[in-house]
């Protein structure tokens, strides 16, 4: 099994904010990402897929096709956007890197045959990441 | 639902690699640069890794302001800006960072973390780290 991880960046604004708590309750939760005017971070995705090597190409997954269906899937809806507004799963979830971890994994899988998807590592910042594995 | 969350943070000390069970001689050899005996020191960076369910509410499996203040209380409020080798915890145990890994290890598991501690990993300098979780070796 050999395990193959692309890199991509991109930049989006986001805001936490839970609208069924009060906003004295978003604020002591959320401190100061609850800023309903938003703020942004430069986040940097690793996707992880796992597969065996092909006879032929000598491929796990051709690295166009990946970068292709993770610009369609994901950046081209997450990069230079604002997440709450602009995102359709956060619509009704929180923004969180947690959440977007798990949304970009939800985006991705089962699409990248023949190789399958083993991680998504989201950065926030370079000390603040969120790993998921579909468990 | 199982999230990972991994935290970066920086504490700076200072050490020498010595054990008292051998000769100069033989921690020269073993330890080289490292047995220095003024010691020399690091810029040590600590990652730490929970994990748990994404509460709907928060959207996050954890509050990252309690995660911050215990590593803080606990381990950088500790280690950061001391002499590794006057430390209790290196009494009797050579402050290598195989063993301040093991050190911190054995102090988070037993801390009021906000969520399930995975493991922990120490970059001593960029060319060298070290882990430790017994499961995150396993998933590699």
């Amino acid at each position: 099994m050999i395990y193959l991880t692309r890199k991509a960046e991109f930049s989006a604004s986001h805001y936490y904010h839970n609208p069924e708590w009060s906003p004295e309750e978003n604020q002591r939760v959320f401190g100061k990402c609850a800023n309903l005017n938003g703020h942004g971070h430069n986040y940097t995705l690793e996707v992880t897929v796992a597969g065996e090597v092909d006879a032929v190409t000598g491929f796990v997954i051709d690295l166009k096709l990946l970068r292709d269906i993770l610009n369609r899937r994901v950046l081209d809806d997450f990069d230079h956007r604002h997440l709450n507004k602009e995102v359709a799963e956060f619509r009704s979830e929180v923004p969180t890197t947690e959440n977007l971890a798990v949304a970009v994994w939800k985006r991705l899988d089962s699409q990248l045959h023949p190789a399958r998807l083993h991680r998504v590592r989201l950065y926030e910042q370079p000390d603040l990441f969120v790993d998921y594995y579909g468990e | 639902m199982k999230v990972y969350l991994t935290r970066r943070y920086l504490f700076v000390a200072s050490h020498r690699l010595h054990s008292a069970a051998l000769s100069d001689a033989a921690n020269q050899e073993t330890y080289g640069k490292c047995n220095n005996p003024h010691g020399h020191g690091h810029n040590y960076f600590l990652e730490v890794t929970v994990s748990g369910a994404i509460a709907p509410d928060t959207g996050m499996i954890c509050d990252l302001g309690v995660l911050d203040a215990t590593v803080k209380r606990e381990v950088l409020d500790r280690f950061d800006h001391q002499n590794l080798n006057h430390l209790q915890e290196f009494g009797s145990t050579v402050p290598t960072t195989e063993n301040l890994t093991i050190c911190i290890q054995r102090i988070l598991s037993r801390a009021a973390l906000p969520a399930h501690l995975e493991g922990i990993r120490i970059e001593e300098t960029g060319n060298n780290s070290f882990e430790y979780s017994d499961a995150m070796m396993q998933r590699r």
